[in-house]
């Protein structure tokens, strides 16, 4: 029943406020998206009329911009549920307001991995064929079990926390559209914020938390060995598993320092998250640059020192040929920028952060990318090596899944509270026990004379 | 049970590649033009591979034909996501194109980059439409799936058909694949590996008989004659 009596707290009005208005700017860039996903739209239409010939692919640079974009987006998948995961299970207090961005990165970001992989087969209308005739011998089943199960698993660690605020827009946001109370209504399952209630809760969200870790490296470990399993030059690495873990993890926090920054600038965030949350996450992504740092420097001093002859022609395309540009360029964005910025404290302010996940996430889009295309530039049997330049088409139907990323995110947040409402109070109230807490001791050592 | 193979004799070979012209004709692979050509997307089961070793003024050139490997071991076959590449009773390597999603792992797993891709529609120019390959078996394959040489499986059902229809029990001698047929060099050899007293299964033992990639484990039955 709804309490007529009752004050939003500053957090919740702020939360809740763009979820009740739209401002121009927020349609503007909604209009910019939509162009941007259409134009993507289009040329896919076409491309599944035409066939894959319109892309740049050829014999035998058979994979291209799509599997590094499949790549990229379940990497930046880590963000949020991977952090969220760990910082809950570590207890980080800071993690609060920055949770449910995080998990909401995760959610589209694998809805987006899997359209890559449509995107990318011959004959997209028999995409349900490895449910119905999936043999567990190739790792694309593989792929598709561990991606499956961290989406399940995913979608309900975004849920989860997310019940006691949609019991609070149930009962407070009474001047939404109808349909919007209804869903509220559905999806808070008929929370009342009971002392049972709250137990079983943080309970289902400490089980799930650590469940989603393990399944969490299982999917881009999985996704590393659909070219680790292949004979192909510099695929074959057995460090392929843990590289695309912690290019994934990386990815996913320069990913979350960027939508973080954004929700926080339009929404008005600003006062809950703050130095703090950039300051801890800052450090995060600097250790993460240079675990990053550490396996590129293995895996290509390793390679660079034989002499196998195959292999040593891919590294040569990377460091000396035509993957060169693409090749340092990584490097400088992936390591030099970040590196440079996020080692000093000033640097780790919203804006420093903010050109350092910048630079990540276009450095860990091009490190997807050298993977995939040069390996298959030089194959093993008899070639001339063979040039991969991607179409337009393949641009456009990037650009659109990017658009279409960001549309889904943004609109999210117009219907789901930015940032969980009643994990933040709890945060503040456990702030306020200890200091309490802090000054009752205090007291007591002065009563006592020590 | 048979264990079809092939057996190349590089001596013999001399690049004329009536080899590739009389597989395109038996398989109705499509013609790509000059355009698709260029960007390296012509469909070509049996192409012949130049090898060029050493610098000028000492150069060697080898040529070396290469249709599928119909490996024992086909990494195509390991990484198929929906069982559509299989490796058939007798040891060759074939494609559902009714059951192909187009996600072309088998085509980046494969170490011989024999495997094709119908990157469009197919199509040939009028005047070739009507010489057509008639066989159902061999009918043009449709956009957006993969496809390569299957060592003439199409001849190998008529001889069985044929043997069946003449009341004899079929023959391995019975059928051989339309490069085998038509090479000019007489360079290639098609039996049954598994026939000690076959001619294949002899050349294959020959001390100048080599695979490609040995080394990659992938066990094929193709075997080469070395050169000289």
């Amino acid at each position: 029943m709804m309490d007529r009596t009752y004050q939003e707290s500053e957090l919740e009005r702020t939360v809740l406020s763009p979820l009740r208005q739209t401002s121009p700017q927020f349609w503007l860039a909604m209009a910019v998206l939509g162009a941007v996903f259409l134009w993507g739209a289009v040329m896919l239409v076409r491309q599944w009329i035409l066939g894959l010939g319109v892309t740049g692919l050829n014999r035998p640079v058979y994979w291209g911009i799509y599997l590094a974009n499949f790549v990229f987006f379940i990497g930046i998948s880590h963000a949020g549920t991977l952090i969220s995961a760990i910082l809950r299970v570590t207890q980080a207090e800071w993690r609060r307001p920055i949770t449910r961005i995080a998990e909401a990165i995760t959610f589209f970001a694998l809805i987006l991995g899997l359209l890559q992989i449509w995107i990318d087969m011959g004959r997209p209308e028999r995409v349900f064929y490895p449910l119905i005739y999936g043999r567990f011998q190739s790792p694309f089943l593989w792929d598709f079990t561990c991606i499956g199960v961290y989406l399940l698993s995913s979608t309900l660690y975004l849920y989860l926390p997310m019940i006691p605020d949609l019991a609070r827009m149930r009962d407070h946001m009474t001047d939404a559209p109808a349909w919007r109370r209804r869903l509220y209504t559905l999806l808070a399952l008929g929370w009342h914020g009971s002392h049972e209630q709250h137990r079983r809760l943080e309970k289902a969200i400490s089980i799930m938390a650590i469940l989603i870790i393990p399944i969490a490296v299982s999917v881009h470990t999985v996704v590393s060995w659909i070219f680790g399993m292949t004979m192909q030059p510099m695929w074959h690495s057995t460090i392929m598993g843990p590289y695309f873990v912690v290019g994934a993890i990386f990815s996913g926090i320069a990913m979350l320092f960027i939508f973080m920054t954004i929700i926080r600038r339009a929404w008005h965030l600003e006062k809950w998250i703050g130095p703090k949350q950039y300051n801890y996450l800052g450090i995060l992504l600097l250790v993460m640059s240079a675990f990053w740092a550490y396996f590129t420097l293995s895996e290509y001093l390793t390679t660079g020192y034989g002499s196998i002859i195959h292999e040593q022609e891919v590294l040569h395309a990377k460091l000396s040929e035509e993957y060169a540009p693409w090749f340092w360029a990584m490097l400088i964005c992936n390591f030099v920028i970040p590196f440079a910025i996020l080692v000093w404290r000033k640097g780790r302010t919203p804006t420093g952060t903010f050109i350092a996940a910048l630079a990540i996430a276009v450095g860990m889009w091009i490190e997807r990318f050298t993977i995939v295309a040069p390996s298959l530039t030089r194959p093993s049997l008899g070639f001339e090596k063979v040039l991969y330049a991607p179409t337009i088409t393949e641009v456009a139907i990037t650009a659109g899944s990017v658009a279409f990323f960001a549309i889904l995110f943004l609109l999210f947040f117009k219907i789901f509270p930015a940032i969980s409402v009643w994990e933040v109070e709890e945060g503040e109230a456990i702030e306020v026990v200890h200091r309490q807490a802090e000054a009752l001791a205090r007291q007591k050592a002065i009563l006592t004379g020590s | 049970m048979t264990r079809w193979g092939m057996v190349i004799d590089l001596d013999k070979c001399f690049a004329c590649q009536s080899c590739t012209a009389a597989c395109r004709m038996e398989n109705n692979t499509p013609v790509a033009g000059p355009d698709q050509a260029e960007r390296e997307r012509t469909i070509l089961w049996n192409e012949v591979l130049p090898f060029e070793e050493g610098e000028y003024p000492n150069v060697t050139l080898t040529f070396i034909p290469r249709p599928c490997q119909h490996c024992d071991n086909p990494p195509c076959v390991k990484v198929c996501p929906v069982q559509a590449t299989y490796i058939d009773e007798e040891g060759i390597v074939l494609v559902d194109y009714n059951r192909c999603i187009g996600c072309r792992f088998c085509t980046v797993a494969c170490p011989y980059q024999v495997r094709y891709f119908n990157w469009y529609a197919p199509e040939w120019p009028e005047e070739l439409k009507e010489h057509l390959n008639p066989d159902p078996e061999v009918a043009p394959r449709p956009k957006g799936v993969v496809e390569k040489c299957t060592f003439c499986v199409q001849r190998r059902r008529k001889a069985r058909e044929q043997a069946e229809a003449e009341g004899r029990p079929f023959n391995p001698t019975d059928f051989i694949p339309a490069c085998v047929q038509t090479c000019t060099g007489k360079a290639r050899y098609f039996g049954d590996l598994d026939d000690p007293n076959s001619l294949v299964a002899k050349l294959a033992k020959s001390p100048r008989a080599f695979r490609l990639q040995e080394e990659m484990g992938t066990e094929p039955k193709v075997y080469y004659l070395k050169q000289g």
